[in-house]
């Protein structure tokens, strides 16, 4: 944290001064380590056993919060009996089908017939429960609990019987961690977790880039809520983002499968009209109950007058999707010869991406480019300046892209807003001018817009009606046309209709098309007309709450789940922890926050078992976005690789998996099986025996394309670098300062070396393991350039959420400028020479298709 | 505005080493870039504080523990060897009784109304004296002009009643910029709390002329946890001119001795045989 998010770091150093215990888990000693007060190296990959034998500590010593866990959890819940876990079956749950994928019924609540989601993605991947009624979470109040969690197949027992594996011997052996260090973080953790004192969790996407990245942040999720850490100040788990406002890119939204506000994208064949949406996706319980009231406002901001009850409000002019859309899967379908056209805006995927060369040979494909961004950067150079050019073996000539590239306008030099990492939006005002062509992205797409509805408006065709009907009717300021962005906030808040008044909030959003709402979590941003993001109130004029300061979704309350901060009764757990609590004169919740629950519904109320909708929120369901309320420390849905995390091995790794030796990886993995994609599947294979991780540094952003013009960070780490340890500089016979080759099944590049003591061998699954660091700030245009570490990444993802495997894989070093720039992508042949002569298996008989897998017998 | 004596507290403890104060400095004043080069000496590329480097943090990878900074506060041995990473930004000291100041024949060195040591740019003439004056390396003359350049306390930001831009930008409240007295209590409480909390190696450098009588105390001065070497820091910085006086009694005495010997043996010359 200290090292890519150093000015958010300072609450962090503050906590410490006040006396707060800093625990840090990496694999390398960064900036962070050398603050903290313990600091834990891990085996890259190996997080989920770690926090897994944290969760197992947490049961076995009996130091959950009881009355949390019981009331807050599913734990009480009991589970379908046709239910196996990963002890049960070697490594995987029921349900796995050969389509490579799970059918989650097996794992619902008994006697609820499946549980539908806060969010999901059911259309897509056909969540239990999509189009079916009966199963979207009707009898969810009819499940059974066990409130002595002792029922053999209540979560909790079931949560407990999952991790008995994840025992400190295990956690030595998998993560490389000394039983004496693990113990101490343990205790640690406890002793400052209960009704008087929380734990905070912050992570950054180390956690997430793994084929189980989700899964990191679900062990987190567990061990937070058996501790009693949520929606309770202190606590919480913290997601500390790549870029800036990252999360409101993700909030309103620029996903592929997400619309404003994390309504699901419709599907073609199962959305075909509203009805069939709403009935897809709405759940019959709790808070997501009201998306209807979400979507329509949303269609009647972008349709206005053209949505009406009659056309279904316009829904079918909404994109639809067909499939899988994410990043990998279309860059593979690029160089496959199958897309015409990419836009690509502040990103920088040639370098910035996994496996660049394979990036840069779709973009070779694509009929036309545009790429929006501050400098010409790789990806607006990659016909010119590529690594496989300079060695010719791609003719510029031979290139059919058209390339557009339009410079875009900083931060400084346009008005809007950031979301930061506690969902909280804070404006910034234009400084100055952008300088010649220099042009926002709100200009870009609005006139790009406005473009499209001229060439559109005299088509009849019913599929350009979408186009037509675009409202796109911001006012425009200044000798630019810029658009007037306080417009486009006032729509993102809502207004009703009729009179064009802003909403207070989502509350007030209603599904006859009366309303309309750009994006539902964002409504009351603009309440009042006031652009409640750019209040600047100092802290020494209001509450330690800071309330007036910006603006945070939901509906400005700085804590989500803050019911979950005072005890069933409605009371705070502790003095000291006092944040929200039921005011029984008022009849009313309140507190320094805005509560999060239906302000006037006494912590007494027991919805009746029939009960629909927000009046099926009981008083102790704090977590309102889920179908029954409460903390899943077992999720029946809503992941496509089990609903308890296991520790599975990356795709690469040098060792077998030593809990689960049946099964090495995560069987839902999504993998991309190219000739310019190779894996190395052998583990214990002399010819790439370390592990690889990448990371940041402070001194540089990304892939470089903002920090690497700029003289002043250039000479501050001027240079691509590896950072390994003393134990493997001497084995290889590297010196400090020189040159070393790394190498992949993908590429190689050089770099310089750092021999550092930060680094240190580890011994995990009963060997000795070497892991060399890469910061991947480098590339091949730029006041100063570099080797991308990127290039070295394989396409290989997480099935929930198609994030890339950037943080484990396997590779080797030579010392000295050994590189010939060889790519997979490019050069025809595989870096793996000699092929690999077998390897053991990753999955369990039968579990995937094997067409793809190198041979697993030794050749006869 | 601001008045009175200021200065810099360092407290390196709570340093994480993101050089915000390096790339501050140098873009409030507008400082060019000392060249692009991998030094291979942990995180520092920037190497040393120069004529155009006015914040400069260094990093000292160390095989020993250091309480609440990488190893446990109890002294507990849990992981994998001793170890710990210090990271110092430095800064001219701006010290008491300034050698540079004092060796600078042409008065382009004074002391503000802040009690900061200032060169003055158009008064400079690259002599180089204040260079070799100054017992912590901190002046430098820059290649192309020959004068000699170093902080400047950000002297035209206190003029504004701003903080200087190292202190303004540094995240962690490592760099603490204020008034000298409320400095020096402000660092002894943490030396105070460091040491309660276990943390006994913490101890300030160059705080006042008890602990550094070679400089009189410096304006800009650290909380350290390692011996000054480590960091780069000389152990007993001495002005030159401190030494004046004494140099001169000695020199007399060495004149008095030759003269004697003169003397000597013109009589012994004249009593000769």
């Amino acid at each position: 944290m200290a090292e890519a998010h150093p000015v958010g770091f300072r609450w962090v150093m503050e906590a410490k001064n006040r006396g707060a215990t800093i625990i840090h888990v990496d694999p390398r000693f960064s900036r962070t380590s050398s603050v903290a007060d313990l600091y834990v190296r891990i085996r890259p990959g190996s997080d989920i056993a770690f926090l897994g034998g944290l969760v197992r500590y947490v049961i076995e010593n009996e130091r959950y919060f009881k009355e949390y866990v019981l009331h807050y959890t599913n734990a009480a819940t009991l589970i379908d009996e046709r239910f196996r876990d990963t002890e049960d079956l070697g490594g995987l749950f029921s349900g796995w089908d050969p389509k490579e994928a799970y059918d989650p019924e097996t794992w619902q609540y008994e006697g609820v017939g499946g549980v539908v989601p806060a969010t999901g993605h059911k259309e897509v991947f056909a969540e239990k429960g999509a189009g079916r009624v009966d199963l979207r979470g009707v009898k969810v109040l009819r499940r059974k609990e066990d409130p002595t969690l002792q029922h053999p197949r209540s979560v909790f027992q079931i949560l407990r019987r999952h991790f008995s594996r994840y025992t400190p011997e295990m956690v030595e052996d998998t993560c490389g961690v000394p039983q004496a260090l693990f113990l101490r973080v343990a205790e640690t953790l406890c002793q400052n977790s209960g009704r008087d004192r929380t734990s905070a969790f912050c992570y950054a996407v180390g956690w997430t880039q793994h084929t189980v990245g989700v899964q990191y942040i679900r062990t987190a999720s567990i061990l937070q809520l058996l501790l009693g850490n949520m929606g309770r100040t202190g606590g919480g788990i913290l997601a500390l983002r790549g870029h800036t406002t990252i999360q409101g890119s993700t909030d309103c939204a620029t996903l592929y499968d997400l619309l404003p506000g994390y309504l699901p994208m419709p599907h073609a064949v199962q959305d075909a009209k509203l009805e069939n949406y709403v009935r897809n996706n709405q759940p019959a319980t709790h808070w997501w109950s009201e998306m209807p009231k979400y979507i329509v406002s949303l269609l009647k901001a972008w349709y206005g007058e053209a949505a009406t009850r009659e056309n279904d409000f316009g829904f079918g002019w909404l994109p639809q999707l067909t499939g899988n859309h994410s990043h990998m899967t279309t860059v593979a379908d690029m160089a496959d010869g199958k897309l015409k056209g990419y836009f690509v805006m502040g990103e920088n995927p040639a370098a910035g991406s996994m496996n660049g060369a394979l990036h840069r040979k779709g973009l070779r494909k694509l009929d036309w480019l545009v790429v929006r961004d501050f400098p010409l950067n790789e990806t607006a150079e990659f016909w010119r300046t590529a690594p496989e050019i300079a060695r010719g073996e791609v003719r510029t000539e031979d290139i059919q892209t058209e390339v557009f590239f339009f410079p875009a306008a900083t931060h400084t030099e346009k008005d809007g807003s950031f979301t930061n990492t506690q969902r909280m939006l804070q404006w910034h005002h234009k400084a100055i001018e952008a300088p010649g062509d220099c042009r926002s992205d709100l200009w870009f797409a609005y006139h790009l817009g406005k473009r499209l509805k001229a060439m559109y408006a005299g088509s009849s065709l019913e599929r350009d009606r979408g186009i037509q009907a675009l409202t796109l009717d911001y006012p425009v300021l200044g000798p630019h046309d810029e658009p007037d962005v306080q417009a486009v906030v006032k729509e993102i808040s809502g207004f009703t209709v009729a009179d064009g008044k802003p909403v207070p909030g989502f509350t007030k959003l209603a599904d006859d098309g009366s309303t309309a709402c750009g994006c539902w979590i964002y409504s009351g941003v603009y309440a009042d007309g006031v652009n409640q993001a750019a209040r600047r109130k100092p802290r020494s004029q209001q509450s330690w709450v800071a309330p007036e300061w910006g603006w945070a979704w939901p509906a400005n309350r700085r804590l989500m789940y803050n019911r979950a901060s005072a005890d069933p009764e409605g009371k705070p757990w502790s003095e000291r922890k006092r944040y929200v609590w039921w005011d029984e004169a008022q009849k009313r919740w309140s507190g320094y926050d805005v509560p999060d629950f239906v302000a006037d519904r006494p912590p007494s109320y027991r919805p009746p078992p029939d009960a629909r909708g927000l009046a099926a929120i009981s008083g102790i369901d704090p977590f309102i976005m889920q179908a029954d309320g409460k903390g899943w420390l077992f999720a029946p849905s809503g992941l496509l690789d089990g609903p308890l995390p296991t520790h599975y091995e990356p795709l690469e790794s040098v060792i077998p998996n030593p809990i689960y030796p049946e099964q090495q990886c995560n069987p839902a993995r999504d993998e991309y099986p190219r000739r310019e994609n190779p894996y190395h599947l052998p583990y214990d294979d002399p010819r790439f025996p370390y592990v690889i991780t990448t990371y940041r540094l402070t001194e540089h952003h990304t892939a470089g394309g903002m920090s690497r013009w700029l003289s002043w960070l250039c000479e501050l780490q001027p240079e691509m670098f590896c950072e390994i340890s003393r134990e493997l500089a001497r084995e290889k016979g590297v010196e400090n300062a020189g040159w070393v080759t790394i190498t992949t099944a993908r590429a190689e590049i050089e770099c310089r070396v750092l021999v550092t003591d930060r680094f240190k061998p580890l011994r995990a699954g009963g060997r000795v393991i070497h892991t060399i660091g890469l910061p991947y700030h480098w590339s091949y245009v730029g006041r100063i350039t570099g080797d991308p570490a990127n290039e070295l990444i394989p396409f290989v993802a997480d099935p929930n959420v198609s994030i890339q495997e950037s943080k484990a894989f396997t590779g080797n070093l030579r010392p000295g400028r050994l590189s010939f720039g060889r790519r997979a992508a490019t050069d025809g042949v595989e870096l793996r020479q000699p092929e690999p002569p077998f390897s053991p298996p990753r999955d369990k008989p039968g579990v995937r298709d094997p067409k793809y897998l190198p041979a697993q017998e030794p050749p006869k | 505005m601001t008045t009175g004596q200021m200065g810099f507290f360092t407290d390196t403890t709570l340093c994480i080493g993101c050089k915000a104060c390096e790339v501050a400095c140098k873009q409030w004043n507008q400082l060019p870039d000392d060249g692009f080069r991998l030094t291979g000496m942990s995180f520092d590329n920037t190497g040393q504080l120069g004529a155009s480097t006015w914040r400069h943090v260094a990093f000292v990878e160390r095989p020993e523990a250091l309480p609440g900074q990488g190893s446990p506060l109890d002294g507990a041995k849990l992981a994998d060897g001793a170890f710990s990473w210090l990271m110092m930004s430095d800064v001219c000291k701006h010290c008491e009784r300034a050698g540079c100041l004092e060796a600078c024949p042409t008065g382009a060195i004074l002391r503000t109304e802040f009690g900061s040591v200032y060169v003055q740019p158009d008064v400079c003439n690259g002599c180089g004296y204040c260079v070799s004056a100054c017992p912590f390396g901190v002046v430098d003359r820059r290649e192309d002009d020959g004068r000699a350049w170093k902080c400047t306390l950000c002297y035209d930001r206190l003029k504004e009643d701003l903080v200087p831009a190292c202190a303004k930008a540094c995240p962690t409240a490592s760099i603490q910029f204020g008034e000298i007295g409320e400095l020096k209590e402000r660092a002894r409480q943490r030396v105070e709390q460091l040491h309660e909390r276990g943390v006994g190696e913490a101890y300030l450098y160059g705080a006042d002329a008890v602990n550094q009588p070679g400089t009189e105390g410096l304006h800009a001065f650290f909380l350290l946890c390692d011996v000054p070497e480590k960091y780069n820091l000389p152990p007993d910085p001495v002005v030159p001119t401190k030494k004046l006086g004494e140099s001169w009694r000695a020199m007399a005495w060495g004149i008095a001795g030759l003269a004697a010997l003169a003397v000597g043996s013109v009589l012994s010359a004249r009593s000769g045989p």
